[in-house]
């Protein structure tokens, strides 16, 4: 499948396209197909994402989308080392998800 | 320190109103991603894995008191409560947002500091020997000169558009702290047999994809040349260097494509036309500057004793203090690499207390270092003992200077868009490997340099080992490397042959220490023993 991501034009955050909008969460991102350069054109222009690019991503064992490399899943779960920064601090498996 | 004057503060606030305008320009869509790009790198704003970074510049690594509390005010109010020191002597925050980041300069800009020319195709923070203006074995205090390059490179409109980036280093003793020779151009203070003061230099270092390093272009280069001389230098690349292609832009490859016989010759030719034209300094321009050096006031007739009836203070202060050029003071090093945490990070509150030590005991001065530590470089010797409890209680008296759990990571693939490893786990579970005090004194020194990507943040070419992660199919590989030093005598590391994932190079490094460990002869330190046996007296260990 593919997904889209990118960064929050003001704050930075790592955003993912939930096909209405962007979330923070990866596990809200929908698979664009082919239409991934349309969405990013006009987001780009409402100045809703900043550097966005489709990637490739499977369904892990919860149906949930996961980024085929490592750098698109620590962008999504955040520094393996310093998990308190992550969207995930409580779960201490979280980390694993990502390696 | 330098002291801002009239015109430094006015172009760095207007710099600040100037990049304000842009970032609201590029928040309205006013400007593309692509038009604003050039403009937040010139301000040392980065977008990272996970936001904005901001590098801000700590010229030569000289700050104060205030300073640093600023920085601590900016984690906690802009960022994430934390800092990351860099290769560079700079600082950098990783949580930064676009629509604070004016303010954020503003509140630098309040005490004399900015983020200009940390990123970008520009002449970067021009770093120096950490001790500098209190190094027992220097001829003088080199910052003068690191301000003076500073102020003729900052803004200036022939150094604004380079082919790529540009590091220079000065340094004033023979012992080299500074890594002089990764450099692209860099300095060494030093007297000739009249007994004149003037400048070894050194053109065509760097790390990076395509390492070399430099080559020593003048034997001594009268002080009052160096505008001339650098601007010699600077032209020669500009109009030569390979702007076709971004892996060749860089001076170190032209210097090395013509060869330094010819790239000599050609900055020559360039240098006596720039001298026909009378723009170097006068000597009241650096009498104005070097004042601002001046040595603090030491006391006189303090006592050199030290009570080491703590044995854990006896071994910090072993470990972490140096030589200092007045009587009765000392050089304090900090070190930021505690045993399993992350190289270079300190939080607000550690800043902070650096900040307070600092002004209590250390004329208000603190240095940061190219090893991703700090320095209170004027601590009277019976001061010490309240000088490690407090950092002790910090967190911050790990006494590891230059061993092997003091290591250099860049910020690997944990936070950067460039990288393709990371590195900062791989320094935590050597850190955590070695965690024993009495084996890593065992050891002895021993540098360990981490880089998450070719290009070289984390110095592993210049490591005695070196890490070099890699992608390999889309996962984290690691090689190996042996041999480097950034010191007197500097040499590239090689690569030991195949790669090893994480636990293995972690692994196969300690392999590669306790080989030496084995054939040292006495006093030979990890690199005295790879210089003598080479790489094949490490091979075999490393790889069974």
């Amino acid at each position: 499948m593919k997904i889209l991501t990118g960064n929050d034009l003001k704050n930075g955050r790592v955003i993912w396209w939930d096909g209405q909008g962007w979330s923070f969460h990866v596990e809200d991102a929908v698979d664009v197909g082919d239409q991934g350069e349309t969405i990013l054109k006009q987001e780009d222009a409402a100045c809703r994402v900043n550097g966005g690019y489709a990637l490739d991503a499977e369904l892990d064992a919860q149906g949930k989308p996961r980024p085929a490399h490592i750098k698109d899943r620590v962008r999504a779960y955040g520094p393996t080392v310093r998990p308190d920064l992550t969207l995930k601090p409580a779960d201490p498996n979280a980390g694993t998800w990502v390696i | 320190m330098y002291k801002y004057d009239q015109y430094d503060r006015a172009m760095v606030q207007a710099r600040v109103e100037e990049f304000r305008d842009q970032a609201r320009r590029r928040i309205e869509g006013k400007l593309t991603d692509d038009q604003f790009k050039p403009l937040r790198l010139k301000n040392g704003l980065y977008l990272q894995l996970h936001a904005y970074m901001l590098r801000v510049a700590i010229p030569y690594g000289t700050f104060n008191g205030a300073q640093m509390r600023k920085l601590a005010h900016i984690a906690r109010v802009y960022d994430r409560g934390y800092g990351h020191f860099t290769t560079r002597q700079n600082i950098q925050y990783n949580w930064i947002k676009l629509e604070e980041a004016a303010d954020l300069l503003g509140e630098l800009a309040d005490v004399e500091m900015h983020a200009i020319q940390t990123s970008g195709e520009s002449i970067r923070n021009v770093s120096a020997d950490q001790y500098a203006g209190a190094a027992a074995d220097e001829i003088l205090d080199p910052r003068p000169w690191a301000e003076m390059i500073r102020q003729m490179t900052n803004f200036m409109p022939e150094f604004s558009y380079l082919p790529r980036k540009f590091k220079i280093a000065v340094i004033a003793s023979p012992i080299d702290r500074a890594a002089l020779r990764w450099h692209d151009f860099a300095l060494r203070i030093v007297k000739n047999d009249a007994g004149e003061i003037g400048f070894e230099v050194y053109a065509g270092g760097g790390m990076g994809r395509t390492p070399f390093i430099a080559y020593k272009i003048r034997e001594f280069l009268p002080t009052g040349q160096i505008l001339s001389y650098m601007q010699a230098v600077l032209r020669t690349w500009n109009r030569n260097a390979r702007r076709d292609n971004i892996h060749k832009q860089r001076m170190k490859i032209l210097v090395h494509e013509l060869g330094e016989d010819e790239f000599r010759r050609q900055v020559e030719e360039e240098f006596q036309h720039f001298l026909t034209l009378h723009q170097d300094f006068p000597q009241a321009e650096y009498d104005r500057i070097a004042a601002y050096f001046a040595p603090p006031a030491f006391e006189t007739g303090l006592s050199e004793e030290i009570d080491r009836s703590d044995p854990d203070f006896a071994l910090w202060v072993d470990r972490q203090t140096v030589a200092h050029k007045a009587p009765g003071y000392a050089i304090v090093n900090i070190s930021l690499k505690p045993i399993g945490q992350i190289p270079g990070d300190i939080s607000a509150d550690q800043m902070d207390l650096v900040a307070d030590l600092a002004e209590r005991y250390s004329f208000d001065d603190i240095r940061a270092t190219h090893a991703q530590n700090l320095v209170l470089p004027h601590v009277r010797k019976q001061d010490l003992h309240a000088v490690w409890t407090a950092l002790h209680e910090a967190g911050l008296g790990e006494a590891n200077l230059d061993l092997v759990t003091d290591i250099i990571a860049c910020p690997g693939l944990d936070y950067c868009s460039l990288a393709n490893a990371r590195s900062i786990p791989v320094a935590q579970k050597i850190s955590e490997r070695f965690a024993d005090p009495a084996r890593q004194q065992d050891v002895g020194e021993l540098k360990i340099k981490i880089s998450g990507c070719i290009n070289a943040c984390g110095h592993h070419h210049a490591g005695n080992i070196g890490i070099l992660g890699v992608d390999r199919k889309g996962t984290e590989s690691y090689q190996l490397l042996l041999g480097g030093s950034g010191d007197e005598v500097t040499t590239q590391a090689k690569i030991t042959g195949p790669g090893f994932d994480e636990a293995g190079v972690v692994d196969a490094l300690e392999r590669a220490v306790e080989r030496y460990r084995e054939i040292r002869e006495p006093g030979e330190k990890f690199i005295d023993t790879y210089r003598r046996v080479g790489m094949d007296g490490f091979k075999e260990a490393i790889y069974g």
